[in-house]
């Protein structure tokens, strides 16, 4: 159980190199590589079909259409949506957080409400808060973390009443790995009558993932984090919350009908999908979905825990190292983000890039956080279905050639 | 390039060992600058008097590169003026292929040109982290154009 080596061969980029070394891509929470499968899908929608949407009175445009439709359906079926119409198209998990911030904030949050989220959340789940509640007075509060690195929901006694309107989280950290107490928020959320809104961002792509069963509001995630193309990501909802939900954004495709001060929005999904969308995205999107469910969303969880579990006992044996995130790999993603004696971690990703491997360094979009870690940067290793346990021997390596360089004795 | 020639022991030196560390009180001029994509920080104060930058106090945080850059630039501009200053500067853009023109760096007599700053000639090689190096520079530079005498 949890060898999914045999899908490298999926990936042409995994056989190049980087720096003269063979490549090791462990920076997967910053973007997946992409297999064949998903290659082929969009070039071929290129090559065979392609065609605007919606508007074609043509067989190409029909087909155009089917595909992209198709893919919606393919999308919804993946996290169990009730219908392909929950689904709406994206430019990716921050512009869907942004139609609910937007869309939803703009008319329901007023000055003295309150958006609670969490200290662990990615830019994309706290600036556009920053920006609605700049325009509607309201503000923002956050739920700290335990010492173990989870959301401390014991916190919600003292945050939570009917201030709250939004409740905000996310599914699975990007830094620390965290998964977040998604059901125990939502119940907080639902008992002061405030909507939740999920950055699923590095949930969807690391676990199976039912939206219905979630018992949330909103969940937001992306394509390219999930084997597929940049460009592209997901608004799910049920019909009763994405009615509720205003446009972000106008323009095409969009309407029902145009007047001269007035217009009418076209139904569910596409009121939310302005202008052309993305279609060989979409297309590919699809592919990659399709390929996660032949792995299995459970063998990709398992093949998770059980690589994230060897890095983690692998770092362990550098010394001066320290890991940022839960210990325990049921309560965890694949991100692990360390730091190595007084080694600034853009030096280590340096240290590393000369050898092959791909780390991110930095605050991986997450100011606040690493201000709360009391560092101003982590390195970050992260895993994803084609990573195997002999790239994290890699790391290692190179993480001990790093305390050679830097005299760490 | 072998890592050891971009991680020079003079460059980790000024790396745990910064000098001219500290804010100054009676600054006559300050900047501060930062790389946003790295957020390596750093702040320069001066003391700028008859033309000649008589003290000067780095503070920040980041990568070796940049705080050690800002230590050995902060040792290679103490006392001098700001004409000076304009040609180290120069000088060591030219270094980093940042602008036209020559470094002066004689192989043969090492630190003859730049003193400690000729160590981080190796950054040249690796493009994404000149812009580390040059952060101390470019933040001089803006404290000088801000300072009033």
């Amino acid at each position: 159980m949890g060898d999914l080596s045999h899908l490298r061969d999926d990936f042409p980029i995994l056989s190049t190199e980087m720096n003269g070394h063979p490549l090791v891509y462990l920076d997967s929470a910053a973007t997946t590589q992409k297999p064949v499968q998903v290659l082929d899908a969009m070039d071929g929608y290129y090559r065979t079909t392609n065609a605007n949407v919606h508007r074609g009175a043509y067989a190409l445009a029909v087909e155009a259409t089917d595909a992209y439709e198709g893919a919606r359906a393919k999308v919804a079926r993946f996290v169990n949506a009730a219908t392909p119409a929950e689904i709406v198209f994206t430019r990716g998990t921050t512009t869907a957080i942004n139609a609910i911030a937007y869309g939803w904030g703009l008319d329901h949050l007023g000055p003295g409400d309150r958006v609670l989220l969490t200290m662990l959340e990615h830019h994309a789940n706290v600036v556009p808060w920053q920006i609605v509640a700049r325009h509607t007075g309201a503000e923002l509060v956050y739920l700290p973390l335990t010492d173990g690195y989870l959301v401390d929901t014991s916190a919600l006694d003292g945050l939570l009443d009917e201030r709250v309107k939004v409740v905000g989280f996310s599914g699975m950290s990007n830094v620390l790995g965290t998964i977040g107490p998604v059901a125990e928020l939502a119940a907080a959320a639902r008992s002061v009558g405030a909507i939740s809104v999920v950055d699923a961002a590095q949930m969807v792509p690391h676990m199976p993932v039912d939206v219905q069963a979630l018992g949330v509001d909103f969940v937001a995630f992306g394509a390219h984090k999930m084997l597929g193309p940049t460009g592209i990501g997901a608004l799910w909802g049920p019909m009763d919350r994405l009615e509720r939900l205003e446009p972000a954004e106008g323009g095409g495709e969009m309407i029902l009908d145009v007047g001269l001060q007035e217009s009418t929005w076209a139904d569910i999904p596409h009121r939310f999908e302005a202008g052309t969308p993305p279609i060989a995205e979409a297309v590919g999107f699809g592919a990659a979905v399709d390929y996660l469910e032949a792995v299995g969303m459970a063998a990709v969880r398992a093949h998770e825990e059980q690589i994230t579990a060897y890095a983690l006992e692998r770092l362990a044996t550098v010394p001066d190292l320290t890991v940022y995130g839960p210990s325990d790999v049921s309560a965890r993603g694949g991100a692990v983000s360390f730091t190595l004696a007084d080694i600034h971690p853009h030096d280590l990703a340096t240290i590393l890039d000369q050898q092959g491997i791909a780390v991110r360094a930095g605050h991986h979009c997450t100011r606040p956080l690493h201000r709360l870690l009391d560092v101003p940067a982590t390195a970050r290793a992260s895993f994803y279905v084609y990573s195997v346990p002999g790239e994290v021997d890699l790391l290692v390596a190179a993480l001990e050639e790093a305390r050679r360089i830097f005299g760490v004795a | 390039m072998s890592l050891d020639e971009l991680y020079r022991e003079v460059i980790l030196d000024h790396y745990r060992n910064p000098r001219h560390r500290g804010r100054l009180e009676h600054a006559t001029a300050h900047a501060e600058g930062q790389n946003p994509l790295c957020g390596d920080e750093v702040r320069i104060d001066l003391v700028v008097d008859g033309g000649r930058v008589v003290e000067i106090g780095v503070t920040g945080q980041g990568c070796s590169i940049s705080q050690a850059s800002a230590s050995m630039m902060a040792e290679a501009v103490a006392g001098k003026s700001v004409a000076e200053i304009e040609g180290l500067s120069s000088r060591f853009r030219a270094m980093m292929d940042l602008e036209e023109g020559d470094a002066g760096i004689d192989e043969s007599r090492p630190g003859e040109s730049l003193g400690d700053l000729e160590a981080l000639q190796g950054v040249r090689r690796f493009p994404v982290r000149i812009k580390c190096a040059a952060l101390p520079w470019t933040t001089l530079k803006e404290a000088l154009e801000g300072d009033a005498g």
